[in-house]
């Protein structure tokens, strides 16, 4: 095999965990940030990344949980560096929280059901903005992706116990967001 | 709490780990939520070429970079123009104090001249008191009494 024939391996191989898991790594920082049009910087971000390192990732994780850390490293820079710079605090966009909370599948709920469940989403939404960034992606990450608490720990690089407590903290904060609005 | 988060595995659905039902209720109509709005929004960024509000923020932006560079421009200006100002009126004094330096030294020189010419004059004019005697003794065509 020639170098020329498994760089083109690689790259088909890049391809498709592109297509595989890049709505994934969107939908995970479109919760996070709340702006479409940053969500799709930071997924671009996310992929360029992966693919100058494509060659170094080992396999140890699942690709997903690789693009994941890539994916919450970035976020985390970019509200560092969002601090400091006072064209990024201009261009946020971010969608407030009732507005986010009007997308749900209609199913075959009657509409006070909808508006019931609407409101439910909003008070989720308002409960997350009280939390940190690391509790914050953790939640998405468990109750948005669905992943375990082994690959949230790996992708946050943080034990099963962290990950344990902060979605423990997590749970309750949305608790008593949840028990206020009742 | 932490038995349910022990509970939670890969497969999770529905979240039926969770004990209270409100809760339950809560998190999976979130997760649809999102769901539902990043389908569309992931469709929508590959469609749309750019969004009014994005386009009308890079214009805003243009503006306000046109608007510092010109100002940064008129600055430069307006400072070169007024070190000219400063360096002619500079100039404008130092040319004054010359005149009046010239001046001055023109009237000592006129003083002193005059000085001297009314010393010769008194010389001139007064006889020492040693001479006084064959003075008087002088006639006015300059003969001898």
């Amino acid at each position: 095999m020639t170098m020329q024939t498994a760089g083109e391996l690689a790259d088909a191989e890049f391809s498709q965990v592109v297509a595989a898991h890049r709505p994934q790594i969107f939908r995970f920082l479109l919760a996070s940030t709340r702006d479409v049009d940053l969500a799709e910087t930071l997924t671009q971000d996310c992929f360029l990344k992966a693919h100058r390192n494509w060659g170094s990732f080992r396999g140890e994780s699942s690709a997903l949980t690789w693009l994941m850390r890539i994916a919450i490293n970035l976020q985390k820079d970019h509200w560092r560096n969002r601090r400091l710079q006072f064209w990024r605090t201009t261009r946020t966009n971010a969608v407030d929280v009732d507005d986010a909370g009007d997308w749900l599948p209609s199913g075959e709920r009657s509409p006070e059901q909808q508006l019931l469940a609407r409101e439910r989403v909003g008070e989720v939404w308002r409960a997350l903005d009280k939390l940190s960034g690391r509790q914050k992606s953790i939640f998405l990450l468990r109750y948005v992706e669905e992943m375990d608490i082994a690959e949230i720990a790996q992708a946050t690089g943080l034990s099963d116990g962290t990950v344990k407590a902060h979605l423990s903290r997590a749970l309750g904060r949305v608790r008593e967001q949840l028990g206020g609005r009742a | 709490m932490r038995d349910e988060l022990n509970k939670a595995g890969k497969s999770g659905q529905d979240f039926a780990e969770l004990d209270d039902p409100n809760l339950r209720e809560a998190l999976v109509d979130f997760k649809s939520s999102v769901h539902a709005w990043s389908d569309s929004a992931y469709s929508a960024a590959r469609t749309a070429p750019a969004r009014p509000a994005i386009a009308w923020r890079r214009t805003l932006a243009w503006a306000l970079s046109l608007a510092l560079s010109a100002g940064a421009v008129s600055g430069a200006i307006y400072e070169r123009h007024h070190q000219q100002e400063l360096a002619q009126q500079h100039q404008r004094e130092l040319e004054l104090e010359h005149q009046q330096q010239m001046a001055a030294q023109q009237q000592h020189a006129r003083e002193a001249e005059d000085l001297l010419a009314k010393i010769d004059s008194d010389v001139a004019r007064e006889v020492p008191s040693a001479m006084e005697p064959l003075a008087q003794m002088m006639t006015d065509d300059g003969g001898v009494q």
